[in-house]
């Protein structure tokens, strides 16, 4: 009988000077790591698997149970302690390193990162975009047509005569050969007489786009430039709504304080017509008044943003409706002339001339 | 039209406090767009009236110069005398001056001191016309009458403040071209009492009078000649005339001229004074002769158009009809005895008469406009009045007036209207007072017969009488109201992809440039394109902008190329530009003859029509040079090369839903081996890759520069309807990697085709990760290194499976191209 001379509850290992001793030992060789893998050969030391406590732990298994659950209790303690011990001492070297590795990889974040050279639309795109979504939220349509186009389309149905002019060549650009009857649009108009062939009545869309006129590029004039065209026809329409469609677009264009004028005005596709001018907002009419001259609006208070009007009977006709039903209007603005006093370009040269560094500046707008 | 408020003033009883700016802004209001108010005399300070008591003449310089001694009134100190140097000669000793006596103020801020010239101390200076801004006269200083009080001022004392309006007129307003226009329109804003100038008297045609025969009586319907003899040709216009002419912005020119201009301003009726003398026989109107010529007073031979109208006498043309007169019956300085004529012509032909000749004169720019066709003879007798007046002249009596005008028929006109169209409710009476203001005799009730004054031939449609009564009732009284659309459909699928090219590019790292499409002849030449290619330049302009760039754009890269060489010559190196737009090729369809306006035309007409102008589809393009990644604190840079440009391709595409394909092709502008064709579903959609060196050196663009141009019609047809959604398995990936030998021509992309072909179904994606020419594969093969990730939609793939996959890849490459794998 090995046992009977061998008197289990007489462990040393197990005994509470040992595993006291066990912990002590311990904790001076957690304390003494100085960084995290000393701590960690320290660690295997004395919570691994050969560690004096793993070992101790494993005498349990012998003992009687009387016996086992004393002496457990007490390897379970001193466990806790080494642990606590360890977990105490990892979280300080853990914090030591943050402080010091973490902060020695820091880097300059000031340095560039533009890497790769950013795109940007062009403000009369993001300008169009913008008209579009207006008229859109107010349930009017987009319509679009080509640039070079029909005569009758750019002229006849608009009912400007046939010896107007502004068909001459002084101020029409026209495909040769000329009989052949196709000019570049002068303006966006023949899209609505395009939309009214197309849709009839009731029409409200809005027609943004690119139109040509002869003369030859100075600090304010293009031969090419851009314009949005609106047109409503329906039962019972008035200059009133005609008013009220300008303010609202004048405001979602230039913002909430914006004021804006008709006065009468001439074009052959409208009776009566009207220019539409916005109140300067610089001198806020104050130069007209005798008050200090103004240059952006030449010092009359107004600053002319496009042209309106109840729309011909002649043109609407053309399109195939009777204007003793429907009654319509129409407007036209230039875009250039827009984003120029909207952003201070100094001359429609910038525009058009495709420097990327006016796109970038400008093309950011939502 | 530049009008004097005093001119205006003299016709208008308007109240002495009613500043200029205030009638501008009403006349504004009411359709005449005052530009400017121009304050005369405001900025003159200090200029008096100075009697000349002393001449010394200076000998010594080149030109004659005076010493004078002026006297200017008794002040606090007693008489004052100045001395001032002058370098006018055409005053005496005791005629009286306009003085600037220091420190005095002259228009244009100029500021007057005491200051050397000529040696001697000049104090202040002497005058002209033109110094103080009320005449063109530089030649000598202004004489004034001996009767004004020394030292008075000058501005007071000659009435030379004044505002001038600067009226822009519109083409259908020609009556706003004259004082009597603009005063109707100032006293119907103001609501006050004024005279018509236009109102007076005139004597009726004798048998007597200059024989005038009309043989286009399209182009002339009326023609008023009268005589005037015993002009005293010494005699100058007055002051005063002189004064109002310059501030209307005419010059004085002589006093029978200046009569007529004056006139011309005052009631609108343009006049020309021939010299009688000069005068052969019959006055005959009628259109040219071919092959006629005629010298005309700006001193120019011109040749004449058959369709120009002319006034004629039995030597020939003596002038152009209302635009310019002939040099050969100029009025001259012994001229004694005038025919002035006061016709109506055509406007329309007025007007292409003087764009032919690009002869805008005051005359045409009124007849243009319409001009009065009842104030011919009235007009007539007004200068014939003011030459006697001021010339001594003598009204011959001798009256001719050919008049065969037609009668114009009344508008019938619906009373609501005006309500109707303005969304205001106008009381008849309101419309009725409205129409009358404006001239129209109005009569009947409903519908109301409505004739229009004699002065405004553009009053010819209900309409037209609308816009009078709402724009005199004022555009500020309509109401702002806001129509209730139907609901719309928002933008179409077309739109929408449209604004997602743009938006792919930029945020592909392009920037938006808009440029002109208009392109040179040799563009097709610089492009290296074939003779038949379709973007060669076919459709050009009858009058282009430039006769550099007289064709359309068939491509959108020469405008892109050309600006992007641009933004490298100003320093931007590293450029990377898109442009999305319209190009033009020819009409599918044959030239039609436009239909008749005021109706609609048949859905045929309006097809041929639309399929007679250029076909305009749109295309997006990008041109790219220099760096596509920057050097810097990291590094080196990466140069722009052809995959830049392809990738430009696929994430434009890959906007729209749509994938491309890319196969190889040598086609112009681009590198012929390093050109990328990409289609979209089997159609050709554009082309990507590295320019020709030759195209890059001709447009000035730095080497290897690349581009690509897409036709978006083409991608937008191709992009599916509605994407569906993939079946996403979640059963672990399979990969695994392997090279394979293929010969040089075998394009990667049909390589990797084979692949994916050969590892069937279970392949989820097969990519290129490496490519090796070189000392380990033979000459002429490279290796192609590819990743294949593999995986079903049921369960999680076997070893089998996998080198089933593997072994299929293998043998259909093997198969296709006699490829082997890359060590076996």
């Amino acid at each position: 009988m090995p046992s009977d001379s061998y008197d289990p509850k007489e462990v040393a290992v197990l005994q509470p000077a040992s595993l006291d001793q066990d912990v002590a030992a311990a904790r001076a060789a957690f304390a003494d790591a100085t960084d995290l893998d000393a701590l960690a050969a320290a660690h295997v030391a004395h919570l691994g698997h050969r560690s004096p406590i793993a070992l101790a732990r494993r005498e349990l298994g012998a003992l009687p149970p009387a016996a086992r659950a004393d002496a457990g209790r007490r390897v379970n303690v001193a466990l806790a302690a080494i642990t606590a011990s360890y977990d105490e001492r990892r979280a300080e070297l853990e914090a030591e390193r943050d402080a010091h590795v973490l902060h020695a990889e820091r880097v300059d974040v000031t340095l560039p990162a533009d890497r790769r050279p950013r795109g940007a639309r062009h403000p009369l795109t993001l300008v169009q975009e913008r008209i579009a979504d207006v008229f859109v939220a107010m349930g009017w349509e987009v319509a679009e047509g080509p640039e070079a186009e029909a005569e009758w389309l750019n002229f006849d149905a608009l009912n400007v005569p046939a010896h107007h002019p502004a068909r001459e060549e002084q101020d029409t650009l026209w495909l040769d050969p000329p009989s052949a009857g196709v000019v570049l649009r002068t303006q966006t108009s023949p899209v609505q007489v395009r939309a009214l062939l197309d849709r009839g009545a009731p029409c409200y869309v809005v027609a943004p786009g690119r139109v040509y006129r002869n003369d030859p590029l100075d600090a304010t004039h293009s031969p090419v430039f851009h314009q949005v065209e609106g047109l409503a026809v329906d039962r019972g329409l008035t200059m009133g709504d005609l008013r009220g469609t300008l303010e609202l677009f004048a405001r979602a264009m230039f913002g909430a304080d914006v004021r804006t004028r008709l006065r009468p005005d001439h074009f052959p596709f409208t009776e009566p017509s009207a220019e539409v001018d916005l109140l300067c907002w610089v001198c806020h009419g104050a130069s007209a008044a005798g008050g200090d001259p103004c240059r952006t609006c030449g010092s009359e208070g107004w600053v002319e943003w496009g042209g309106c009007g109840m729309v011909h009977p002649v043109v609407l006709t053309s399109a195939g409706i009777d204007p003793s039903e429907y009654t319509g209007y129409a407007f036209g603005m230039g875009l250039e002339r827009t984003l120029m006093s909207r952003h201070n370009i100094a001359e429609i040269r910038d525009l058009v001339e495709g420097d990327v560094r006016l796109t970038v500046a400008l093309g950011l707008e939502a | 039209m530049r009008a004097p408020l005093s001119w205006i003033r003299e016709y208008v009883d308007l109240p002495p406090d009613v500043p200029a700016h205030a009638v501008a802004e009403r006349l504004t209001d009411a359709g005449l767009k005052v530009e400017r108010v121009e304050r005369i005399g405001a900025d003159i300070d200090g200029v008096v009236v100075a009697r000349v008591e002393a001449i010394e003449e200076l000998t010594e310089f080149k030109k004659p110069i005076r010493w004078v001694t002026l006297a200017t009134g008794t002040s606090a100190t007693g008489d004052e005398t100045r001395q001032v140097i002058c370098g006018a000669t055409n005053f005496a000793v005791g005629d009286v001056v306009a003085y600037a006596r220091p420190p005095a103020r002259l228009p244009g801020g100029f500021e007057i001191g005491k200051r050397p010239a000529y040696g001697r101390e000049s104090d202040g200076m002497i005058c002209s016309v033109r110094e103080l801004g009320i005449g063109d006269d530089h030649t000598g200083i202004l004489v004034l009458p001996t009767d004004l009080p020394l030292g008075a001022d000058v501005v007071e004392t000659l009435g030379l403040r004044d505002d001038v309006l600067d009226i822009a007129v519109n083409p259908d307003r020609g009556y706003a071209l004259s004082i009597r226009g603009i005063a109707r329109e100032v006293a119907t804003a103001f609501d006050v009492s004024w005279r018509d100038p236009g109102a007076g008297k005139a004597p009726a045609p004798t048998a007597s009078g200059p024989v005038v025969r009309i043989d286009d009586e399209d182009g002339c319907d009326r023609y008023v000649a009268r005589v005037v003899t015993g002009i005293d040709p010494s005699a100058a216009s007055p002051r005063w005339l002189q004064q109002r002419l310059t501030l209307a912005g005419m010059r004085a020119v002589s006093l029978v001229v200046d009569v007529t201009n004056a006139v011309m301003l005052e009631v609108g009726q343009p006049l020309h004074a021939f010299d009688r003398d000069k005068l052969r026989g019959a006055i005959v109107v009628r259109r040219a002769n071919a092959g006629e010529r005629m010298r005309t007073l700006d001193d120019v031979d011109r040749a004449l158009d058959p369709a120009d109208l002319l006034i004629t006498d039995d030597s020939g043309p003596i002038a152009i009809a209302g635009v310019m007169g002939g040099a050969a019956t100029e009025i001259g300085p012994s001229t004694t005895s005038v025919l002035i004529e006061s016709a109506h012509f055509d406007p329309v032909s007025v007007a292409y008469t003087a764009r032919r000749h690009r002869l805008a004169s005051e005359a045409s720019r009124r007849y243009e406009r319409g001009v009065d066709d009842a104030l011919a003879d009235v007009a007539a007798q007004r200068a014939v009045s003011l030459l006697a007046e001021l010339a001594g002249a003598v009204d011959s009596g001798d009256v001719t007036d050919v008049d065969v005008r037609k009668t114009r028929e009344p508008i019938a006109f619906d009373p609501v209207l005006p309500s109707r169209l303005a969304g205001v409710e106008y009381p008849v009476a309101v419309v009725r007072k409205r129409l009358a203001d404006v001239g129209c005799e109005v009569s009947g009730d409903d519908p109301m017969e409505v004739a229009p004054p004699s002065w405004r031939p553009d009053l010819r449609a209900p309409v037209d009488l609308v816009e009078e009564v709402v724009r005199l009732e004022g555009y500020d009284r309509l109401p702002a109201t806001v129509p209730s659309a139907p609901a719309g459909r928002g933008l179409t699928r077309t739109q929408r992809q449209r604004r997602l090219v743009g938006r792919a590019l930029a945020a592909a790292g392009f920037v938006e440039v808009v440029t002109y499409p208009f392109v040179a002849a040799d563009t097709g030449d610089r492009l290296m394109l074939d003779d038949g290619d379709g973007r060669r330049p076919v459709l050009r302009l009858a009058n282009p902008v430039s006769e550099q760039e007289p064709y359309l754009r068939p491509t959108l890269l020469p405008g892109l190329l050309a600006a992007a060489a641009r933004n490298v010559a100003r320093g931007t190196s590293d450029v990377a530009v898109y442009e999305v737009g319209l190009v033009f090729r020819p009409a599918a369809g044959p030239p039609i003859a436009a239909p008749p306006a005021g109706s609609r035309p048949s859905d045929e007409v309006v097809a041929a029509m639309e399929n007679s102008v250029p076909f305009q589809p749109t295309h997006a393009a990008v041109v790219m040079a220099g760096d596509r990644e920057r050097s810097g604190w990291w590094g080196a840079g990466r140069a722009i090369e052809w995959t830049d440009a392809v990738d430009a391709a696929h994430a434009t595409a890959a906007a729209l839903g749509v994938s491309l394909t890319v196969e190889a092709d040598a086609h112009a502008p681009w590198h012929p081996g390093r050109c990328a064709a990409l289609r979209a579903d089997g159609r050709l959609v554009g082309h990507a890759g590295e320019l020709h060196p030759r195209v890059v050196e001709a447009f000035d663009l730095p080497p290897r520069s690349c581009a690509m141009e897409l036709r978006v019609d083409e991608l937008i047809a191709a992009a599916p309807a509605l994407a569906t959604a993939p079946t996403m398995s979640t059963y672990p990936p399979a990969t695994f990697d392997l090279a394979v030998v293929v010969p040089d021509e075998v394009p990667a992309a049909a390589a990797a085709a084979a692949l994916r072909g050969g590892a069937g179904d279970v392949v989820e994606q097969v990519r290129l990760f490496d490519v090796y020419a070189g000392d380990q594969v033979p000459a002429g093969h490279r290796s192609l290194a590819f990743a294949f990730r593999l995986r079903a939609a049921d369960r999680t793939l076997t070893a089998e499976d996998v080198a089933a996959a593997r072994a299929g890849a293998i043998a259909a490459v093997e198969q296709a191209f006699g490829a082997h794998l890359r060590g076996a």
